[in-house]
């Protein structure tokens, strides 16, 4: 099993809220998305002997949420948000900005398996741009100088 | 708990007796029950549930001229009343927190500082249509959010206002929070229902309207947060009260999320009826444009909705002014853009945003996103063709109107619009192979 115990306490205790069972799939694969960093048919199978949905159902609705990574990514996703708003107020830049500090390019991951930057689609911080989400975490309002600061605290606590 | 630390009016709100969304909102402790309880929290839940008939309530509402504030602005009360009845299925409320159209950031500020009148709108709202199970869906990647709805929903159960037999009047309401995927389309309420009995976002052709069968094949009523939470102080205030703020058929206030090239973005609660330029250019909202630069274009209501040029930017914000201008109020999410924007620059992000969220269901916006991105691509990288253009307006009529949802008119309106006011800048474009204006926006 890769699900922990506490994951799959978790995803029990909220698949029994609904009234049909296979409404608990997004927040099933929410909780395998929080604790590996990323969906893959190993963690359907586990899902679905959990929640008693057949695989393919789990399968089937993981792979229209692009929100959940398929592929392993680093240990902080860095999101940039690269819509409307945030172009406006220099996302490119931003991109730009973390692509050099980390040495990679956007879609890629540090060699030391930290970071990985991509740019997602609006995020809802439209008025607080530039912005970007680390896992869970939204960061907002950005300059060199926050993004400097962040990075820097991330790697002190990684 | 997080916050996010977007600029608000809450201090004009909390000083006006008509502002009612943002009066608590820059209060940290309104988060907490016994705070949002000092402030009038939960007595018109206990009155509703003593005193109100459920039709009564769906009557003031429908008074109220309340519309839908998520983007198609239908009467809320009318939609209730779509509700079919006696069918002996359950009814259910769903409470729409995808918040995902680009430029709208009003429904996370909502749910992060004042959970507490969304959920007791949603409470009411299921009052009214007989639903004993809602749901609010809250957009996976606002975590945050969903952490303080659940919050605000285990106080609320252990202070008796959910559960069973609530306050000893026989109704029965439960609540679950409910956290999706990050796709745009599932804002759209079909969509939304798919996702949260755990398939593919996919649109459902309507009819059947969810009134009819929505959510598990029951009838099921979709609301946004903004349109719920209004709902609360609708029947704490009343219908007249309400009216007697904005215009005769915009009626009420809304949250206008303000972006793009202004001094002072941010997130404004104001009258409908509101002035665009007031909003974009008063010291108290949005400042003026950024770098004191002349405007180029507006989007005044998400990016779905057509681009206005700075001659119909005299205009007020709400629902029938912003038609008689040739655009829509949408989510209420005003897009700034000042005279250094490249417009196929600008394009090139939004069809790139609709290509990518397509579902894929519909044949004309599957396809059609993809060569509108393809051409607009080619286009802004220099390698336009004669006749681009022409091939854009093409696609553009063959997608809308012809898919099952929304989404396909949206992704064409700005881009017709954006065609038809800047015609001259696109084909610069294409016949010098460069920007007219180069953008350059440097992150500092």
């Amino acid at each position: 099993m890769i699900l922990t115990e506490e994951s799959i306490a978790r995803i029990k205790e909220k698949a029994v809220r609904y009234p049909d069972p296979k409404s608990a799939i997004l927040p099933a694969i929410t909780v395998a998305y929080r604790q590996v960093g990323h969906l893959n048919n190993d963690l359907y199978k586990e899902i679905s002997k959990i929640i008693g949905i057949p695989y393919v159902e789990i399968a089937e609705a993981a792979t229209f949420y692009t929100m959940f990574p398929k592929e392993p990514v680093g240990k902080y996703l860095i999101q940039v948000c690269h819509n409307i708003s945030c172009s406006l107020m220099a996302a490119d830049g931003l991109i730009a900005y973390l692509e050099e500090k980390l040495g990679i390019k956007k879609g890629e991951t540090t060699e030391d398996g930290l970071f990985t930057v991509v740019g997602v689609e609006c995020l809802g911080s439209c008025s607080t741009a530039p912005m970007m989400q680390i896992n869970q975490d939204f960061y907002e309002n950005l300059t060199r100088e926050k993004v400097d600061q962040i990075l820097q605290d991330l790697r002190s606590k990684a | 708990m997080f916050y996010s630390p977007v600029r608000t009016n809450a201090t004009e709100a909390a000083q006006s007796d008509r502002l009612h969304l943002f009066r608590y909102v820059e209060d940290p402790k309104q988060v907490d029950y016994d705070t949002y309880v000092e402030h009038g929290g939960y007595e018109i839940w206990q009155r509703v549930l003593k005193d109100w008939k459920p039709e009564q309530v769906t009557e003031e509402v429908k008074k109220s001229g309340l519309r839908g504030r998520g983007g198609a602005g239908f009467p809320a009360g009318v939609k209730w009343g779509f509700l079919a009845k006696g069918t002996g299925k359950p009814i259910y409320l769903c409470c729409n927190a995808d918040e995902s159209e680009p430029g709208t950031c009003k429904d996370r500020v909502l749910m992060e500082r004042d959970p507490h009148s969304v959920l007791e709108g949603m409470a009411i709202a299921a009052y009214a249509i007989g639903c004993h199970t809602m749901f609010i869906y809250i957009r996976g990647e606002f975590a945050h959010c969903a952490d303080m709805m659940e919050k605000a929903m285990n106080e609320a159960y252990a202070k008796g206002h959910l559960g069973k037999n609530i306050h000893g009047s026989g109704f029965d309401l439960e609540m679950i929070v409910h956290t999706g995927g990050g796709a745009y389309i599932c804002g759209e309420e079909t969509a939304l229902l798919n996702s949260l009995e755990g398939r593919r976002g996919n649109a459902r052709i309507k009819p059947p309207f969810p009134a009819v069968e929505g959510l598990y094949g029951c009838p099921t009523i979709v609301n946004n947060v903004e349109t719920l939470a209004a709902v609360t102080f609708i029947i704490r205030n009343g219908a007249d009260w309400y009216t007697s703020m904005g215009t005769e058929k915009s009626t009420g206030s809304k949250i206008f999320s303000l972006s793009g090239h202004v001094k002072q973005p941010g997130n404004y609660e104001v009258e409908l009826g509101f002035s665009l330029k007031k909003l974009i250019y008063d010291p108290e909202y949005g400042g003026g444009i950024l770098g004191d630069k002349e405007l180029k274009g507006v989007i005044p209501g998400g990016s779905s909705t057509p681009f206005l040029t700075p001659d119909l930017v005299d205009v007020n914000l709400d629902y029938e002014s912003l038609a008689t201008v040739g655009s829509m109020l949408g989510s209420g999410a005003v897009i700034v853009f000042h005279e250094g924007t490249c417009i196929v620059w600008a394009l090139l992000k939004l069809i790139h945003f609709y290509r990518h969220e397509s579902c894929g269901k519909c044949t004309p916006c599957r396809e059609g996103t993809g060569w509108l991105e393809q051409i607009i691509k080619r286009i802004e990288m220099g390698q336009g063709q004669p006749g681009d253009i022409e091939k854009i307006e093409e696609i553009c009529t063959n997608i809308l109107g012809r898919t099952v949802c929304p989404l396909g008119d949206a992704a064409v309106m700005p881009i017709q619009s954006a065609v038809k006011h800047w015609r001259d800048e696109w084909q610069y474009h294409i016949d010098n192979k460069k920007c007219l204006v180069k953008t350059d926006f440097p992150f500092n």
